[in-house]
């Protein structure tokens, strides 16, 4: 096959642009599964959940969709927050995460899938702003806005993450709190608060997330299930808990999954992030900056 | 009761339902049936990893459309009869459980969780990428109007349910064997505590190995004459919803510990779907299966034979 140059180089620079998203929605679940432990499969559930919220009002008041989601955080925060809680009395306290909290987390995702189509139906959703259509030209490269906006709204998001969690005496608890309880406790934290501002954390960015795909693409209930591979492949690549790590996954498998895109055809897209997940998981199973 | 007689017992069972549906002879009692018939199959091949194992498979369709996709591929490559269609897709989901067990159990238990999870979306992407099963278009399936059984012409849906009934026979007494034998004793330790099993002599990951095999396989066979059911099997139909979460649902609100758990479960919710499905809407059924997933795991940890159990015991004590 001939793989023409300019071609190559607009599939890398689409594929950063996508992997900086993919980072964002990687980041809530890096917090969940990668530092507290909470397989929260229903993470890319509360991305599309937040995809939607951003359609609605921006359709009804046109109010833009990453302000949107900005505006929703609190309300998610309290959402993750509530959820944590539910989950911590009724498995971990009792030791059952590993089959009921798995299958919790399961019916949820389920739930809120089913409940979007019964609310807006299977058909694909989409926003207005001004950044959506036009694009800038770098020489050879093509940077369409739709992909840009989010990509810098992504990497200030994870940015500011990643100042919380290493800089702020909480954000320090968070780390901790998986690798040992007893310590943070007699360091006068609370592990089960920690751990409920952490999940909700998690499900914030979550709705920031969801503001941020549904400018890239338009969305119906359904696209949340593509991204669970995705989402738990960059994890695992990433190296548990590893923010960084996170990055450098998601901006990897935008790459490789773009490049696939342009040569293979998009069809073949979903499959890429299994084959790196599996190989990871073959291979090098800590992940690249995993401990 | 040992197994031979339980064997004996469900085929006595087996045999009346059949000379009972055989009797009443309505087409669409058949449809119903089978699609209750496949779901037990599915609930008690997931609850021989998850319930007794402890391992958790969310990609309960991906195993059935293989199974279901197998049947479609032999069909177009070289037509077998159906009996000869559930082996060959045991072993294609078998391997493929297989297959995903040795590369995910070595590692933490969520691990395998997630993999399933994803096994079904790139499944898919296969299926709607491979020409040659239908694609995204689908495949059609001519389904022969009525089968020469020993001398007896009997109505072909009556043959698909009456298959699908031998396989829940076998699938019940493969459960119920398990159970009792010194491999169920191995899953159960892996379940209550995998170190301490590891540490007793329990040889882990063969154990696990062979339980996501079994279980594949029978999800595979619960697919395999599904294209003949259905007549034209698309890629959405065969990775469906109400096949990744009623194979988890219905153990879960039956009851995960033992084999009467996903039968119970299975028909309960199984009839249930099949009433509502026709009187409400398909979308509010699942939402309800979803719903009543999440309420058993909070409030009836251990399903329907858990609460049962809970009664007996508070009625015993004053």
């Amino acid at each position: 096959m001939d793989i023409s140059f300019d071609l190559l180089i607009n599939a890398i620079a689409a594929g950063l642009l996508l992997g900086a998203f993919y980072a964002a929605v990687t980041a809530g679940v890096s917090i969940s599964f990668g530092m507290l432990d909470i397989v929260n499969i229903a993470h890319p559930g509360f991305v599309i959940l937040g995809s939607y919220l951003a359609y609605f009002i921006n359709i009804n008041y046109g109010v833009d969709p990453i302000l949107v989601s900005i505006l929703m955080l609190p309300v998610f925060y309290a959402l993750g927050a509530l959820i944590y809680q539910v989950y911590y009395l009724s498995f971990e306290k009792r030791g059952q995460e590993a089959l009921r909290g798995l299958a919790f987390f399961f019916g949820l995702l389920f739930v809120t899938e089913v409940a979007l189509i019964l609310v807006f139906g299977v058909d694909y959703r989409y926003v207005e702003a001004a950044y959506i259509g036009p694009s800038i030209h770098i020489g050879l490269v093509d940077l369409p806005l739709r992909m840009l906006v989010p990509c810098v709204a992504a990497l200030a998001l994870f940015g500011a993450i990643q100042i919380f969690i290493t800089r702020t005496f909480t954000g320090r608890a968070i780390m901790a709190v998986s690798q040992d309880q007893l310590a943070l406790q007699l360091m006068a934290a609370d592990p089960i608060r920690i751990k409920r501002i952490a999940f909700g954390l998690s499900i914030a960015v979550a709705a920031v997330a969801g503001a941020l795909l549904i400018i890239i693409q338009p969305v119906e209930p359904s696209v949340g299930r593509e991204y669970i591979g995705r989402v738990f492949a960059i994890c695992v690549l990433g190296g548990l808990g590893s923010m960084p790590g996170t990055l450098i996954a998601a901006l990897l498998l935008g790459i490789v999954e773009s490049i696939t895109a342009t040569f293979y055809g998009p069809s073949w897209a979903p499959a890429v992030a299994f084959g790196l997940l599996l190989l990871t998981l073959a291979f090098r199973p800590a992940g690249l900056l995993g401990r | 009761m040992n197994t031979t007689k339980f064997a004996l017992i469900t085929i006595v069972v087996g045999a009346a339902v059949m000379a009972f549906a055989h009797w009443y002879s309505i087409d669409y009692l058949f449809f119903a049936s089978y699609t209750i018939l496949q779901f037990i199959v599915l609930a008690t091949a997931w609850n021989i990893l998850g319930g007794y194992c402890g391992y958790v498979n969310f990609g309960s369709a991906a195993f059935f459309a293989m199974g279901a996709y197998s049947s479609v591929f032999m069909h177009k490559f070289y037509p077998l009869p159906i009996p000869a269609l559930f082996i060959v897709s045991a072993i294609v989901s078998g391997i493929a459980g297989f297959g995903m067990g040795y590369l995910t159990l070595r590692l933490r238990g969520s691990f395998f969780a997630i993999a399933t999870l994803a096994l079904a979306v790139v499944l898919q992407t296969l299926v709607v990428n491979w020409e040659y099963v239908g694609g995204s278009r689908g495949a059609y399936i001519i389904r022969p109007e009525s089968i020469e059984f020993a001398g007896i012409t009997i109505n072909y849906i009556e043959y698909l349910f009456g298959l699908m009934l031998l396989l829940t026979i076998i699938a019940l007494v493969t459960a119920r064997a398990i159970e009792r034998s010194q491999l169920g004793f191995g899953f159960a330790t892996i379940r209550d505590d995998e170190l301490a099993a590891e540490a007793c002599g329990v040889p882990t990951l063969r154990v696990k190995l062979i339980a996501t095999t079994i279980s594949g396989a029978f999800m595979g066979m619960a697919g395999a004459p599904f294209p003949y059911y259905i007549g034209y099997l698309q890629p959405s139909s065969a990775f469906g919803l109400e096949y990744a979460v009623n194979s988890i649902a219905m153990p879960m609100i039956g009851g995960t510990t033992s084999w009467v758990g996903p039968l119970i479960g299975a028909i309960l919710l199984g009839s249930a779907q099949q009433y509502a499905t026709v009187s409400i809407s398909s979308e509010v059924n699942l939402l309800i299966v979803g719903l009543m997933l999440v309420a058993f795991v909070i409030i009836a940890p251990n399903g329907l034979i858990g609460l049962v159990q809970g009664w007996r015991r508070a009625w015993r004590k004053p």
